[in-house]
């Protein structure tokens, strides 16, 4: 069986001393393995950005794609063959600005991947501009008086949307952090975690020490319930958005994959290809 | 006797013109007759003039005739747009109800046909459009028996009462018209037809039984005018081979999802029409660096932006072939009939895998969405093939090595293995990358994979990239044309032959890679080249002179008002050149 080791390659991040994305890919891997993946059952898909760069770091199957796409991406590959464990990641700014539309539409479809958003509230690969994670007052290079745009609150758009699996992490917590992944791997529908993993270059706001005096466990919450979704969403109000944990979670819900009908029970990348004759005279005597 | 008949009908939209013109049309087409049908629509649901123009011949026809035998008309406004099409010797067969006149101009003749008031006294005023069918036999003389099959499936379902009074209703339109005809009852019989039977099929059908046949089992895809056919036939047909169609929430997720499921390891297809592709341009060349196989369809339509929405235009093809940035090998293909758009698409899908690059299906609306009669379709043509697609156990990777899936090779095309593969594993990134798909930036290393890229069409194997008609040697003029113009630009070629000049005919099939060799002989030995698009700028026009040269010989044949060639608009340019 495959450890986390396995899923080490020999390439050397090129992210920043300090960044929060190392914590993150270790979780990642760590995740796979404990699941009892091997390297080949996995697809790590990753949009445009310093947290981009993630898929190139596992041994696993990776796809780089391009900026604010790598969820259509990623669902396209669990079309494909449903037995493969399928990650999408990328940074704020490629799933809250770019990637909003496919975000909240991979959310509603509820293909059974998983998104791990490298929340950072700043561009880093642009080297440092606004993102919509960026709190109002916010003074980066391309809002130099401060953001005059409000942030938006991924968790609380998430369940508005639909979700089946929210949660949110900090990616000095790899403990919690692997847990959450892994959960969201077994989750049957799309399971959407934030992690909060800090820009050490070019956000000097919310920063390790920033974040440790601002986050609640939801696990310190005496009776926290993530089934029930209406609490999920009060409480993610009275933090501002600043906890981490399984925030809510629908077991119920069948994942799309468990609806499209007719769908293939085995991967439909095994396919027949052919058609018989009989099937295709019946295709074409539809239009005599 | 006539051999061939072009009938029209109009009204507001709504109010069932396609159903009458295509049960008109169902029912000749099994007698035997070739048809082509051609519908003028505008972007609206209820109302708009909508009309149905269909020709009916014992011979191929594959285009718009230039005039009109009979027209149906449920309202003035019908009459008003469309008169002008009418030869002297034409019928206008008008719904009493709304008092038609005819336009002074004319010498066709106006019959006022109770189609409302019959119908209504039998029950129903929906069945005016069967009281104009039933009235149109008795200008041809046909035996109305003919309509009852096509009125028993579509209407079967209703019941057998529904059924008899739709055909009551053929029946009483056929008579009262053959009274008011007298002695011109027949007036425009059809010679017998040869009794065949034929699909009867719009392009975009096509497209998509031809996917369902070349092996695409998945498509992702945003609707709009004219492709969302393709995609409402295939999520009817996919189910029942394990696959499914997801309405995306734009082009650029369907385009991206499409590349993820290709990547994955299944064919799929992606449709739209300009406004979809321009937002589909980045991923495009993904596909092209990451040389992800990948099919897209292009059904071109009035641009710029909305541009024309319903109207033919053929204005997207520099776009097609040199949309993203950068630079990347593409195929692009431009289908010149229904029956090729079956076999081509289905050869997209070999092509794309093949030569892993996109392969770009250019159709346009006057072949998505114009019916014609297709000869039955050969599905031993049909072929899979998969190229250097790794199949079976792979070699065993040294720990931690990635499968080489960019390596450089002879032919540009490297193996590739697809997510779950033992041994397999290997980066895909659309940043230059080095032969396992890692990052590099390396100079020798980016020579190396760009020249491994275009090296994969270099040497494309496609059969019958040009249709020639080519009986001379030396020729006055070439015609050169792509996807629905070939039928207008055959008749117009039939005309000036009779009129002495000697024509070539040349319609470009495979647009990229330009097919020089193909066609350099045919520009050589023509005095003139008339070159036929529906674009105001005559784009293959100067894609032609780009790749071959002789531009002194090349003149554009333009049109861009939203309505497709008729012949003799084809006949008369070119015979302007000499
Ligand atoms: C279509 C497109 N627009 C803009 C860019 C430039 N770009 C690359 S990454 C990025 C934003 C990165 O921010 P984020 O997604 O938060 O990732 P981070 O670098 O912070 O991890 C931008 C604007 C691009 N690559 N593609
Ligand atoms: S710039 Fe910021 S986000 Fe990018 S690698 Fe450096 S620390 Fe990480
Ligand atoms: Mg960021």
């Amino acid at each position: 069986m495959a450890t986390f080791k396995d899923f080490r390659n020999n390439v050397k991040p090129n992210w920043c001393p300090g960044c929060g994305d190392f914590s993150v890919q270790a979780a990642m891997q760590r995740a796979a393995a404990n699941v009892g993946l091997e390297p080949e059952q996995l697809a790590v898909v990753s949009g445009i950005g310093c947290s981009g760069r993630i898929s190139g770091y596992i041994n696993s199957y990776g796809f780089h794609g391009i900026h604010g796409r790598s969820l259509p991406i990623a669902q396209g590959v669990k079309m494909a063959n449903r037995d493969l464990t399928v990650i999408a990641s990328g940074g704020d700014g490629d799933g809250f600005a770019i990637g909003m539309g496919h975000t909240i539409h991979a959310i509603r479809r509820n293909i059974d991947i998983t998104y791990i958003v490298m929340d950072n509230q700043i561009y880093g690969l642009t080297k440092g501009q606004t993102s919509p994670r960026s709190a109002a007052g916010f003074k980066t290079k391309s809002t130099p008086a401060g953001s005059i745009e409000q942030a938006i609150s991924p968790m609380e758009m998430a369940l508005t949307a639909g979700a089946t699996f929210v949660a949110q992490s900090f990616s000095t917590d790899l403990k919690d952090l692997t847990a959450l992944i892994e959960a969201g791997i077994k989750h049957k529908g799309f399971s959407l975690i934030n992690v909060f993993s800090p820009c050490v270059t070019y956000n000097k706001v919310n920063t390790y020490d920033w974040f440790k005096e601002n986050l609640t466990k939801l696990s310190d919450i005496e009776g926290y319930d993530p089934s029930n979704r209406e609490n999920a969403m009060q409480t993610l109000m009275k933090h501002d958005g600043l906890v981490t944990g399984l925030i809510y979670q629908n077991t119920e819900r069948p994942s799309y994959q468990e609806l499209v009908s007719g769908y293939s029970e085995k991967p439909l990348s095994e396919a027949d290809l052919t058609l018989d004759q009989e099937y295709f005279d019946k295709l074409t005597a539809e239009f005599v | 006797m006539i051999n061939q008949l072009s009938w029209k009908v109009g009204g507001q939209q709504g109010e069932g013109i396609e159903s009458t013109g295509e049960i008109f049309a169902i029912a000749l087409n099994r007698l035997g007759y070739y048809l082509y049908g051609y519908r003028h629509f505008s972007s609206r649901i209820k109302g708009g003039h909508t009309n149905n123009k269909i020709r009916v011949s014992t011979t191929q026809v594959r285009s718009i005739s230039d005039d009109l035998d009979i027209l149906v008309a449920f309202d003035q406004e019908t009459i008003d747009v469309n008169y002008k099409e009418l030869h002297s010797k034409g019928v206008i067969m008008a719904d009493a109800k709304f008092g038609p006149t005819k336009p002074e101009d004319t010498e066709a003749s106006l019959y006022a046909v109770p189609f409302t008031e019959i119908a209504t006294e039998l029950g129903t005023s929906l069945m005016k459009n069967m009281v104009a069918i039933g009235a149109t036999s008795a200008v041809l003389d046909l035996d109305i028996q003919v309509f009852e099959e096509v009125v028993q499936e579509i209407f079967g379902r209703k019941g057998q009462q529904v059924v008899e009074k739709n055909m009551e209703a053929i029946k009483a339109g056929y008579e009262y018209m053959k009274e008011q005809l007298g002695s011109n009852v027949g007036a425009m019989e059809l010679e017998k037809a040869d009794g065949q039977k034929r699909l009867f099929m719009i392009g975009n059908d096509a497209i998509a039984m031809g996917a369902l046949a070349g092996g695409c089992r998945f498509m992702a895809a945003y609707p709009i005018t004219p492709a969302s056919e393709i995609m409402e036939y295939l999520i009817k047909k996919l189910p029942a081979v394990g696959g499914t169609v997801i309405q995306t929430e734009d082009e650029i997720a369907a385009v991206t999802m499409a590349i993820g499921a290709n990547y994955g390891g299944v064919r799929t297809i992606t449709a739209s029409a300009g406004p979809g592709l321009s937002l589909k341009m980045e991923a495009i060349g993904l596909s092209g660096i990451t040389e992800t196989p990948l099919v897209i369809v292009d059904t071109q339509r009035g641009g710029p932006s909305t541009g024309l929405p319903t109207k033919q235009e053929q204005s997207d093809l520099m776009a097609m072939i040199y949309g993203t940035h950068g630079e990347i090998p593409k195929i692009v293909m431009a289908p010149s009939t229904v029956q090729e758009a079956f076999y081509d698409t289905a050869e997209a899908f070999n092509l794309a895998e093949e030569y892993q690059c996109p392969v770009i299906i250019l159709s346009d609306l006057q072949l998505s969405l114009g019916k014609q009669t297709v000869e039955p379709l050969d599905f031993s043509k049909v072929e899979i093939r998969r190229g250097k697609l790794q199949t079976g156990e792979l070699p065993e990777l040294e720990s931690k090595a990635y499968f080489k899936r960019y390596e450089v090779t002879e032919d540009g095309v490297s193996p590739r293995t697809i997510p779950g593969m033992k041994n397999g594993i290997h980066h895909v990134t659309g940043v230059e990358h080095e032969e396992t798909g890692k990052p590099s930036e390396s100079a020798a290393n980016r020579i190396a994979q760009m020249d491994k890229r275009f090296r994969k069409i270099s040497n494309i194997k496609f059969d019958t990239p040009v249709h020639k008609n080519a009986p001379h040697e030396e020729a006055d003029l070439l015609i050169v044309g792509f996807n629905s113009t070939r039928g207008a630009i055959e008749e117009a070629m039939d005309r000036l032959e009779q009129d002495g000049v000697k024509v070539n005919h040349a319609q470009v099939r495979l647009i990229h890679p330009f097919p020089v060799d193909e066609i350099l002989p045919l520009v050589k030995t023509a005095k003139k080249i008339a070159v036929i698009e529906n674009n105001a700028t005559g784009q293959l026009a100067n894609i032609l002179k780009m790749n071959v040269g002789h531009a002194e010989k090349v003149h554009k044949v333009l049109k861009y008002d939203g309505n497709p060639f008729l012949p003799h608009e084809i006949h008369s340019k070119c015979k302007e050149l000499f």
